[in-house]
């Protein structure tokens, strides 16, 4: 009989296929694991409604939990409460900047309040720091990047273009 | 029972209403895909497109659930958004509107991205729990898209007199469509009486201060008419959109349930 912390660590090691140097854990988007009589129920909340991975991610936990030999199981999906970039794994920061990932910015989730803050919208903008070398003086190319989940920035120091994760 | 069949059928058309106006505004969008002025750009219209459309599933989604409750129709969301005829969208007129130029396609978005949101905060206190949850859900993703649109409109409007100029036109041609999403009619009141949806009235004083401030820094001339186009939502709409569920619904009304 396998035990839901032996789960947790097998998804410890699902990598994300958009970003495959971080886990499904890592990313937050595992949200419960439990054990309802013999069959293994993961919860898995979806990061963006429409993110094309979700349905990889699904296929890619189920691929690995019947690798360990986990032969009855069940995935469900959770949207309340919605997933949040504040669930991402503290080492799971730094690994996105190793990869090249300017990882999230807490605080900075966009609210979609424009009223009062229409400096903050042309040209206020959030200070990202280059995830190669580390400039401050980095300028923002667009809103949404190779994902929706990012957005497109480039380095001013060392002209490098880089993705940024952004809170949300 | 009699009121509770009512009130489901009043929430299947209010679903259909968010779902129909995300589908047919994601598919508007993604019909940029490849030919947007800059790369950024281009990527930028598909990702909003690709969350107008997972919101869609979540919408229809629970649409379908509605209407199948008790009545054993087996539709999904994707029947609903691939096997209806243009009369049985529930979209908003503004959204089916052609893509136009750039600085048209993106004051579309504005117009709609600033009804969106506060509409989306309003459902998030919805009695009705699997509406909050997609609303707050949706919500993050929307409260992006406005502030990239009002973002761009501002640069284009306060730009170059070219563009100044498109913005203005489309602004012009826009504007008579932004009336019907702040209109409510029988099914609206019935949905906000019990608490599950907003009246799409309650959204305006938000909508109108949103559209104020942005369309003034972007110096941009509110049109004075006030004739307003409506029917969208009770399924009266524009040639365009039968032209574009020719296109979109293609494969599967031809290949009726063809898998990959």
């Amino acid at each position: 009989m396998v035990s839901v912390a032996q789960v947790w660590d097998w998804l410890a090691e699902v990598p994300d296929p958009e970003i495959p140097v971080i886990s499904v854990t890592d990313l937050g988007i595992v949200r419960d694991v439990t054990l309802e009589g013999e069959t293994v129920v993961v919860t898995v909340t979806p990061t963006y409604s429409g993110c094309p991975a979700t349905s990889v991610i699904n296929f890619e936990i189920e691929k690995a939990l019947r690798a360990h030999g986990v032969t009855d199981l069940r995935l469900e999906r959770q949207l309340d409460p919605p997933w949040t970039t504040d669930w991402l794994k503290p080492e799971a920061r730094a690994k996105l900047r190793a990869y090249g990932i300017a990882p999230p910015i807490d605080g900075s989730r966009a609210e979609g309040v424009v009223a009062g803050r229409i400096r903050r919208l042309t040209g206020e903008a959030l200070v990202v720091p280059c995830p190669r070398c580390g400039s401050k003086d980095t300028k923002k190319v667009s809103h949404f990047g190779s994902t929706p989940c990012k957005a497109a920035y480039q380095c001013q120091s060392c002209l490098e273009p880089f993705d940024y994760f952004k809170c949300i | 029972m009699v009121v509770a069949l009512d009130l489901d059928h009043a929430l299947f058309e209010g679903l259909c209403r968010m779902g129909d106006s995300t589908l047919v505004l994601g598919h508007r969008v993604s019909e940029w895909c490849g030919h947007a002025p800059v790369l950024e750009e281009d990527i930028a219209l598909a990702n909003i497109a690709l969350d107008l459309i997972g919101q869609t599933q979540l919408w229809l989604g629970l649409a379908a659930q509605v209407e199948g409750k008790g009545k054993g129709k087996g539709r999904d969301a994707d029947a609903l958004a691939f096997r209806r005829d243009a009369w049985e969208f529930r979209n908003l007129l503004l959204v089916e509107r052609p893509n136009g130029d750039f600085g048209h396609t993106l004051m579309r978005q504005f117009l709609f991205d600033a009804w969106h949101q506060p509409m989306l905060k309003a459902l998030e206190g919805s009695s009705e729990a699997r509406v909050a949850e997609i609303a707050a859900k949706a919500g993050r993703e929307v409260a992006y898209h406005l502030e990239r649109s009002a973002d761009l409109v501002i640069r284009l409007g306060d730009g170059t007199e070219e563009s100044h100029k498109r913005m203005q036109s489309a602004l012009d041609r826009l504007w008579p469509y932004t009336g019907e999403m702040m209109t409510s009619d029988e099914t609206d009141r019935a949905l906000a009486g019990a608490g599950v949806m907003a009246a799409p009235d309650s959204i305006r004083p938000a909508w109108e201060a949103v559209a104020a401030e942005v369309l003034g820094e972007a110096t941009l001339k509110i049109p004075e008419g006030s004739h307003m186009h409506k029917g969208g939502k009770q399924g009266t709409h524009s040639e365009h959109l039968g032209h574009m569920l020719a296109t979109m619904q293609w494969l599967q009304r031809a290949y009726p349930d063809a898998r990959w």
